[in-house]
């Protein structure tokens, strides 16, 4: 095990070298382009033996890498933003041929105004598009969920595309120590990708078939069992990897200092940090503070949400999302699993951090502040002046 | 070679496949309930040349003793192998 100085796209890449892709292609965006670069360098100096396909957008990335995986090659592809959304095509293709494609989104925001920087809107997006979603909070995090993005998506019970989202910048820019496991701990974590869902010349099968409106229904169903099956396929996974590296992960979501919280923040990526800084602060404020973090947005995670939030006063759902017209769709899903527990808890909607707009600590505070009137409300962080 | 049906229809969820793959070499069922107006070949016209054959868009022509036969379950109707027909052997015939 080595210790190293890392960005969130460089323990990424860290990740996927130890998870032995065979086939990665993938096309260059800010700001993933350096999980991309030092895949290729990996693959240029042999410490990865994977085949490196340049391809000329990111509509021919998922392509091709649904092309390696339907011959039974571990791949990995990468995007971000406006990239994810070109590829948007062929993300429902991936899911519904069922092809375990592990990929790297970096969370920017989508055009128009054009901005670079990091928000959640791309990926929540595409949430129905069929594939797993993960939130990484930290690099070390980024680089364990490169290795289980693998185990869970490859899993017999599953077989469904994973996508790992990263915060633009804050997480994939920003430098960390990360432990780095060995290819001995990875290799005994992983097995090898074995399916039967690949063309295969001694077993000849038809792949990506057409299925009309007599048998549509249960191919998207079995689509849908796939996923939530995810659940107790990330525990297991959760469960030999804390063996293999002493690292436990809590599933689908984390709870941070909820047990006895009056008032909780549902919230999801790297700005989890901050908000367990000011859980702490308020604590000593004795304001019962607490955190829910979303590990995962599919499968959604229903039931930890209402087990958390049973016993709270108000909470408060912080997304770097908005459905114009709508709510957050962060705030959408969770408000619909406590309604369908029979929840009437009071839950806000914070919107913050589009385009990268910094939230900060006192604005995490003050929604706190904010949870104790107990009044539901929509607020969008950072509009500034005084007739926002 | 003729393409054949399977002889089971999957009717349970358990009998449909978990992936969108499938043992090559089956179709899922018939394929042409929409055709108005038939193919009908005249045996006694037909001379075995086989341009029918090969100008069928839907490869539903086979050769069969020396001549050939259309398998209904896939032909669409759409009358090409009538027009390529030199010695007139084919025939459309509205569906009943």
């Amino acid at each position: 095990m080595a210790r190293k100085f890392l960005s969130g796209n460089e323990a990424f890449a860290e990740g996927v070298r130890l998870a032995r892709p065979q086939v990665i292609s993938a096309y260059p965006i800010t700001p993933q382009t350096i999980v991309v670069e030092c895949l290729s360098e990996m693959v240029e100096d042999g410490s990865l033996k994977a085949e490196f396909i340049h391809v000329e957008s990111e509509h021919s990335a998922l392509s091709c890498a649904m092309g390696a995986s339907a011959v039974g090659a571990r791949t990995f592809t990468a995007t971000s933003s406006q990239g994810l959304l070109y590829m948007a095509e062929c993300l429902v293709y991936a899911s519904g041929g069922r092809f375990p494609i592990v990929m790297m989104n970096a969370n920017r925001s989508t055009a128009l105004p054009w901005n670079i920087y990091g928000d959640q809107r791309d990926s929540i997006a595409l949430l129905d598009s069929g594939w797993i979603q993960s939130y990484a909070e930290n690099a070390q995090e980024a680089l364990d969920l490169a290795l289980m993005s693998y185990y869970i998506a490859e899993h017999k019970n599953v077989s469904t595309p994973y996508m790992a989202n990263l915060d633009g910048f804050v997480l994939t820019h920003t430098y960390e120590v990360v432990e780095i496991p060995t290819q001995e701990q990875a290799d005994a974590f992983l097995p090898s990708f074995k399916t039967e869902n690949k063309l295969d010349l001694s077993h000849p099968r038809n792949l990506g078939f057409t299925a009309g409106p007599d048998y549509n229904t249960q191919f998207k169903y079995k689509e849908h069992l796939g996923l939530l099956r995810v659940r107790e396929v990330v525990e297991e996974a959760e469960m030999r990897f804390a063996e293999i590296f002493g690292r436990r992960y809590t599933g689908l979501t984390e709870n941070y200092r909820t047990e006895d919280a009056d008032f909780i923040l549902v919230t999801l990526g790297s700005i989890s940090g901050l908000v367990r800084e000011v859980a702490d602060e308020l604590r000593e404020k004795n304001v019962k503070a607490g955190l829910l973090r979303l590990r995962y947005l599919r499968p959604f995670p229903d039931e930890e949400i209402v087990r958390t939030l049973n016993g709270a006063k108000a909470a408060a759902v912080l997304e770097k999302d908005i459905s114009f017209g709508g709510d957050g769709t962060v705030y959408t899903n969770v408000t619909a699993a406590l309604q369908k527990a029979g929840s009437r808890l009071p839950v806000s909607n914070y919107i913050g951090g589009l385009g990268g707009k910094n939230i900060s600590a006192e604005e995490i505070e003050q929604i706190f502040e904010e949870l104790k009137q107990g009044n539901v409300k929509t607020v969008f962080l950072g509009l500034g002046g005084e007739d926002a | 070679m003729k393409p054949f049906l399977r002889e089971k229809i999957p009717a349970k969820l358990s009998e449909i496949p978990e992936y969108t793959a499938y043992e090559a070499g089956y179709l899922v069922t018939g394929n042409a309930g929409w055709r108005n107006i038939r193919p009908v070949i005249n045996k006694e016209k037909c001379v075995g040349c086989l341009q029918c054959y090969l100008h069928c868009p839907d490869g539903v022509i086979f050769k069969k003793d020396g001549k050939v036969d259309i398998d209904y379950d896939f032909c669409k109707g759409c009358g090409i192998c009538k027009r390529i027909c030199k010695p007139g052997a084919i025939e459309m015939e509205a569906e009943k």
